[in-house]
């Protein structure tokens, strides 16, 4: 356990990423980021900015252009057939839900748990209904996702991501289009993830989320990090943003509209 | 596969081919006509070596998700277009067989209707109408259901999940409407053979059901059978491979669903009519 506790959960070297619509185009260049396991990581950056590109790259479904990146140590480029127990260990949820229209909600939350685990039906079910519950979901369990608010599917996309208990969760701008109320939900409900939920077993989980506005995320917990000008830069803790002199990370404090005037 | 599926068939060389200025030459003009064509087959066959793989690779992964969707296809391009297939075999064999019959009794050539039913509906319209109606019917819907999901993103979302595009999308679609197709060709002969006897017998035409019945045994061989599996199931196949290829390999916008769909179905019926050239050959050679 303590051996595990000391690899980190993501390592990137030197990595550059591509652009997710042509994968040619370098979007981000040498980035070395190193996350170890439970921390909370939150990547702010513009729109633009290469933010989705970034965490499609960390969560394996783009190889990096070049660069070395370690998932739990080891060496990872795509999470393909070979790579299943590990892409089984991450949890993505992006930005739109991306919902199966074909199904329920209680069946887009199931269907990860019914295709890679051999359970039963009714162990199947408990599981479903133990993450509606969790997620306030229960009274749009039989309803397909176009009959439901956008606020709920994301909810709904957080669920489908984490029935398999993930050991990392990786957020495509969260908070993106939530109003206030759904908002505080789900920061309240990364915290307690990353803290260590009782869900999963207590388990402490490593969360990584981007963001175009910082001001939600505020919390000394956390780690911030910027995505500008195809450079990745750590951050640190709340305090060494706030007191960051970088225009950027001023902008995405003051909510972009005054600081852009 | 995973992972690559979107970047694996992104074709932007094609779509840059069509897009590209009209050709000022008539051979230019072919020239890029036979690239894309030679383009198309190419990613028509890696598709289909993918399927087959993965329906080969991973029969008994995830038997209880699979499963379901699979009897899904076959009901949907098998069973629920029963009626209307029947419905077909009636209408095939009174207008077109009956009348074939009735000019055979005409100028006393009713030794010969076994023969010319086994070629005609056998061998030949059974078979290809019933891949066509399957095409026109199923093989769009895939391509915009698929278009649809490639479109919205449920395909990416499906590698974020580790399960794989083409085992839930494709397979399931595969099988369907091969099995989809063999059953309703046999349904449709079956069907034409039946009023096609009928609407002779109602035109007064010199024939007993037993006559009728043995021309039909004399001239079927066992070659016949095993040719129309063979034929049924590859038009079944190649149908959804056409359409699934289509429908997930693509259209990246939603705009452009309608456009690929037409394509497909097209495409669809050139491959069915190759196909059936194939066969033909086979029956000259055997």
């Amino acid at each position: 356990m303590s051996e595990n506790q000391n690899i980190p959960a993501i390592e990137m070297r030197g990595v550059d990423v591509g652009a997710i619509h042509d994968l040619g185009l370098m979007v981000i260049e040498e980035v070395n980021w190193t996350v170890a396991p439970g921390e909370f990581w939150v990547v702010a950056g513009r729109q633009n900015s290469g933010k989705s590109d970034f965490l499609m790259t960390t969560a394996g479904l783009m190889a990096p252009l070049k660069g070395s990146y370690k998932f739990f140590g080891n060496e990872t480029q795509l999470f393909d057939e070979s790579r299943l127990a590990d892409r089984l260990r991450l949890g993505f949820v992006f930005e739109t839900p991306k919902l199966f229209h074909h199904l329920t909600i209680a069946e887009n939350i199931a269907l990860p748990l019914r295709y890679h685990r051999n359970l039963s039906d009714e162990a199947v079910n408990r599981e479903t209904q133990t993450l509606l519950e969790l997620m306030e979901l229960t009274p749009f369990a039989d309803n397909v996702p176009t009959y439901v608010s956008a606020n709920w599917l994301k909810r709904a996309a957080l669920a489908r991501a984490l029935i398999l208990k993930p050991e990392v969760l990786l957020l495509d701008n969260p908070l993106g289009g939530l109003d206030a109320r759904h908002s505080r939900w789900w920061l309240h409900f990364l915290d307690e993830l990353c803290r260590g939920h009782e869900w999963p077993g207590k388990r402490p989980m490593t969360v990584a989320a981007t963001t175009d506005d910082l001001r939600p995320w505020r919390n000394d917990a956390r780690r911030f990090a910027l995505l500008k000008d195809k450079q990745f830069s750590p951050l640190g803790s709340w305090n060494e943003v706030a007191a960051a002199d970088e225009p950027v990370v001023k902008e995405l404090l003051a909510a972009s509209l005054e600081a852009t005037i | 596969m995973q992972g690559k599926l979107t970047s694996a068939f992104h074709l932007s060389e094609k779509q840059w081919l069509r897009r590209a200025p009209l050709p000022r030459t008539y051979t230019d003009y072919l020239g890029r006509k036979l690239f894309l064509f030679l383009l198309t087959v190419q990613g028509l066959g890696a598709f289909a070596l993918i399927t087959l793989g993965v329906i080969l690779k991973k029969s008994g992964v995830a038997r209880n998700v699979i499963q379901p969707l699979v009897r899904r296809q076959i009901s949907r391009a098998g069973t629920k277009l029963l009626p209307m297939f029947l419905f077909l075999a009636i209408a095939l064999g009174f207008l077109v067989i009956g009348q074939t019959v009735s000019a055979l009794a005409h100028f006393g050539a009713t030794n010969y209707i076994g023969t010319v039913m086994v070629i005609v509906i056998v061998r030949e319209l059974g078979p290809l109408l019933a891949a066509m109606l399957v095409l026109a019917r199923v093989g769009t819907a895939n391509v915009i259901e698929l278009g649809t999901a490639r479109a919205m993103g449920e395909v990416e979302a499906l590698e974020a999940l580790g399960i794989d595009p083409v085992h839930y999308l494709i397979v399931p679609r595969v099988i369907g409407m091969t099995l989809g197709v063999f059953s309703l060709t046999v349904y449709l002969i079956l069907g034409a053979l039946a009023s096609g006897y009928l609407f002779a017998f109602l035109q007064d035409v010199p024939l007993t059901p037993g006559d009728y019945f043995k021309q039909l045994a004399d001239s079927l061989r066992w070659l016949d059978f095993a040719l129309l599996a063979l034929k049924a199931g590859a038009f079944g196949f190649f149908i959804a491979i056409v359409t699934c290829y289509h429908g997930l390999a693509q259209p990246l916008r939603l705009p452009e669903i309608s456009r690929v769909a037409v394509r497909a179905v097209s495409q669809g019926i050139i491959v069915c009519v190759l196909i059936d050239a194939i066969f033909i050959l086979l029956y000259l050679v055997t």
